[in-house]
């Protein structure tokens, strides 16, 4: 066992060699690391934002609204396939996913439920080629009776979508912000982790998140009076919003039928208007855009068309002339700020649902720096307890373990530094853990070494005999740390899971360091001294 | 050179017997720390509760917990909490989860930024909806029931039945004890609390096992030993391993607690409370537990080595050759 085969030594120090060429980056100003020649590992341990400082906003698909816009968009649909197939009906009703139909004649089921049929598109199958889930189930109720629902598998993979979606538009929201370095990644099935290093204030974020954007075009329903319509039942096809008037409010009736939508948008910026110098934006349409936009303002010249922003009329200006370029701005109560958001937001696209912050978390640059500092005096001051501690009672031996702890440590940022894991306060505190922890492999072994010799064995024996009888107890006692550990990565968030992360690592290159390398100073220093006793 | 040694050689202490102390002491405070925590309760943070918390540091001059307290109870919102944390002359505000959903919980933080930021430093704003937050108090006890039930397992494959239950009580009393340690000393309980929960869980395990491998290893070479006796020397050749790694680790806590800061100072000091309660149950609990548990006794784990011996060498003499 004190023999070890040359390529084994070999392969050691080309392992210690690679775990220092990988921690080396963490220690060196990055003036130096720029100089780097490409292949070189250039990486460093990321720094959560409770170190680095900044905001981090977990936001949530708000899935229910989905829900109900799909559902009110198939009643809008059954409607208008109804009434294109002259198919009479008595009230079409929402229930929940459900749509039902009432038909005045009982003859014209059979029709009716063909024609819904057509909704059944499944969702998203064009694009891949094979077939999505089916959108709706048609079925009848009764004689009079048709009924289309929405589908659980479609609104599921809808909501997917949804969040895939979401995820590039928050994204190129976010950079048309001008953060620096966010980070934005998908956590679960339904949610979006931002991260925002530096950021102090996420009010502004959280306002440009806020809104789903939904630009629409549509025609004012001057058939009654919006009060009268808001008082009692607006006429079918239509509906009362508000309108912004300076601060106030106002309703508005108008058609439910979008003429143009924000989609058809290629581009809209923040500007002036050249008489009254109020904010304005300016858009563009793309082809289709700008054509059903000219069609629609020819046709409806001389009547007020509104500009409808998530359900809110920013402006309902008339229509003079058709506009026919494909250009046009939108004027309301801007003020430089929000135009430009307004720009933002229509440059980046809808939201195909809302989102809601539901968890929030900012760090401070003052508190980060301040817990890299204590994490960095408490990491040095234990490692001064354990080593001259270890020192003190196994002298030489105490030695070895603690040049084994050195490198247990920089195994430790070699790997989170290769991994791109991010380091933690909490993971600060596991490597401060880890190295109290980490020369318990070594204590293990010595500990046994000292019996077997006080037992009787000679040197060589005992210290071989230690070495093995030792493996199987840091294996288990190790393997239980480990499953906790495990868990607490696969359950933890943020920066627990960074402490879950280095408590991990630091496990498993203990068992490396303590058994393998402590092992080999041990026989080379026996080959080089040939002690007669035991030196503890 | 005269190196150190914290605990004799051949030490033949009789540590089993002191389980009639030990028994009832740790089922007295056991019972105790159930009862406190039921009637007290934990002092949860904001990741269990959902609400603000807002952590400021005056700009200049020390910091008037009182004046804060008022202006913040000026904003009308309901219960709200202010605390002196860590020797810098921080305070740390918490409030309630508004209700009107995220807006509301949002014009709150608003205004108390705006109201803070003239006489001090920001230095965290965290918000917790109440969604997230019962999902973390579910993931919180789901990962504290899982490792217990995996190392379970693993104990058994490893080990035998009696020494995995062993370990599990030895584990499921530093848990108690822990909790116990938060409910007295109103330590905040969040999510760092759960990881350290776990790490002592871990922990407990690791000291549980250096004991029970020696058992494991002794009760092969000793046929005879009773079960005390075989005990006994278990912890008494693995104790200047126990009081070593108990150390280490404590001084590497101890560094945390002294030097780590105020963010990261409860976790430390839960440790290192965590570390003082494993090594004793590990040597006073769970080993002792192994009496009524009953390990295999010398004649039956001798007749299982030969019955053992017996399979292997027929298997080996039915293979083909």
């Amino acid at each position: 066992m004190l023999y070890f085969s040359t390529w084994k030594t070999v392969a050691v120090i080309a392992l210690c060699a690679l775990g220092i060429l990988f921690a080396l980056p963490n220690v060196l100003p990055q003036s130096v690391r720029d100089q780097y020649p490409s292949w070189f590992p250039a990486r460093t341990v990321v720094l959560g934002l409770d170190l680095q400082g900044g905001s981090q906003l977990l936001l949530e698909v708000d899935g229910d609204a989905l829900r109900k816009s799909r559902a009110t968009a198939l009643q809008e649909d059954v409607r208008r396939v109804l009434r294109e197939a002259r198919i009479g009906t008595t009230a079409i009703q929402l229930n929940g996913n459900t749509v039902s139909a009432t038909l005045r004649d009982p003859s014209q089921r059979d029709l009716a439920l063909e024609k819904l049929r057509t909704l059944a598109t499944p969702v998203g199958g064009s694009l891949f080629g094979g077939a999505g889930p089916v959108e709706v189930d048609v079925s009848s109720q009764g004689d009079r009776g048709v009924a289309a629902t929405l589908t659980e598998a479609a609104l599921q993979a809808r909501i997917r979508s949804a969040v895939d979606q979401s995820l590039q538009i928050v994204d190129r929201r976010v950079n048309e912000l001008g953060t620096v370095e966010p980070s934005i990644q998908r956590e679960g099935a339904d949610r979006i982790l931002l991260q925002v290093p530096g950021l102090q204030d996420p009010q502004r974020l959280k306002d440009i998140l806020g809104q789903t954007a939904k630009l629409e075009f549509r025609l004012v329903d001057l058939s009654m009076p919006p009060e009268q319509a808001a008082a009692g039942r607006p006429p079918e096809g239509s509906e009362v919003l508000q309108e912004d008037r300076g601060g106030q409010t106002a309703p508005i009736l108008v058609e439910k039928r979008v003429l143009v939508s924000g989609e058809d948008l290629t581009d809209a910026q923040a500007g002036f208007n050249q008489q009254t110098h109020e904010p304005i934006v300016n858009f563009k349409f793309n082809t289709k855009g700008a054509r059903a936009f000219g069609e629609v303002t020819q046709a409806n010249v001389g009547k007020p068309f509104a500009i409808v922003l998530d359900d809110k009329v920013i402006s309902a200006p008339r229509i003079n002339e058709p506009i026919t370029g494909g250009q046009g701005q939108i004027s309301g109560n801007f003020t430089v700020q929000s135009a430009n958001d307004l720009a933002v937001l229509l440059r980046a696209g809808a939201l195909p649902a809302p989102l809601t912050v539901i968890e929030e978390r900012t760090v401070g640059p003052g508190l980060g720096q301040d817990s890299i500092n204590a994490g960095t005096r408490a990491t040095w001051y234990a490692a001064l307890f354990v080593v001259v501690f270890m020192f003190a009672t196994y002298g030489v031996f105490g030695f070895f373990a603690n040049i084994a702890l050195a490198i247990h440590v920089i195994f430790i940022f070699a790997l989170m530094s290769l991994l791109g894991a991010t380091l933690t306060l909490p993971g600060i505190a596991g490597i401060v853990l880890t190295i109290g922890t980490a020369v318990d492999s070594n204590v293990l072994i010595y500990e046994r070494i000292r019996e077997e010799f006080r037992a009787g064995r000679s040197m060589v024996s005992a210290i071989e005999a230690g070495f093995r009888h030792a493996f199987a107890v840091i294996f288990d006692s190790n393997s239980t740390m480990a499953i906790a550990a495990v868990i607490l990565f696969l359950l933890g968030s943020g920066p627990v899971r960074g402490f879950a992360v280095v408590f991990l690592l630091g496990i498993l290159t203990t068992v490396i360091t303590a058994v393998t390398m402590t092992r080999m100073m041990i026989a080379v220093w026996y080959r080089r001294t040939r002690p007669q006793t035991m030196p503890f | 050179m005269r190196l150190l040694r914290i605990f004799p050689d051949d030490s033949k202490f009789r540590f089993v017997r002191w389980r009639v102390l030990s028994f009832p002491f740790s089922a007295a405070i056991s019972v105790l720390t159930i009862v406190l925590f039921l009637t007290m309760g934990l002092n949860f943070g904001i990741d269990f509760t959902g609400g603000t918390l807002i952590e400021i540091q005056p700009k200049s001059g020390a910091a008037d917990p009182g004046a804060v307290r008022t202006l913040a109870r000026s904003f009308e919102v309901g219960d709200v909490e202010v605390q002196e944390i860590g020797s810098a002359g921080d305070i740390s505000v918490r409030f309630r989860t508004q209700p009107g959903g995220e807006a509301a919980q949002s014009a709150l933080v608003q205004r108390a930024r705006a109201a803070f930021e003239k006489d001090f430093n920001i230095r965290r704003v965290e918000t917790v909806g109440p969604r997230v937050s019962g999902e973390l108090v579910q993931s919180g006890t789901l990962g504290v029931v899982l490792s217990i039930v995996a190392v379970l397992a693993y104990l058994w494959f490893r080990f035998e039945l009696q020494f995995a239950i062993g370990a599990i009580i030895g584990t499921l009393h530093d848990i108690v004890l822990t909790l116990g340690f938060f409910v007295i000393t109103r330590e905040e309980f969040n999510m760092t609390s759960i990881a350290a929960i776990l790490t002592i869980v871990g922990y407990s395990l690791n000291e549980t096992v250096v004991v029970f491998d020696r058992t494991r290893e002794l009760l092969r070479k000793y046929k005879n030993l009773p079960t005390p006796e075989l005990l006994d020397l278990s912890i008494n050749s693995t104790m200047s391993r126990t009081v070593m790694t108990a150390t280490t680790t404590a001084l590497s806590l101890l560094a945390l607690v002294l030097f780590g800061g105020q963010a990261i100072q409860g976790f430390a000091n839960v440790m290192l409370y965590g570390v003082i309660i494993c090594t004793y149950s590990a040597i006073f609990v769970s080993s002792p537990m192994l009496i009524y548990l009953g390990v295999k006794t010398s004649a039956r784990a001798a007749a299982d080595d030969k019955a053992a011996a017996a399979a292997k060498a027929a298997a080996i003499s039915r293979r083909p050759a």
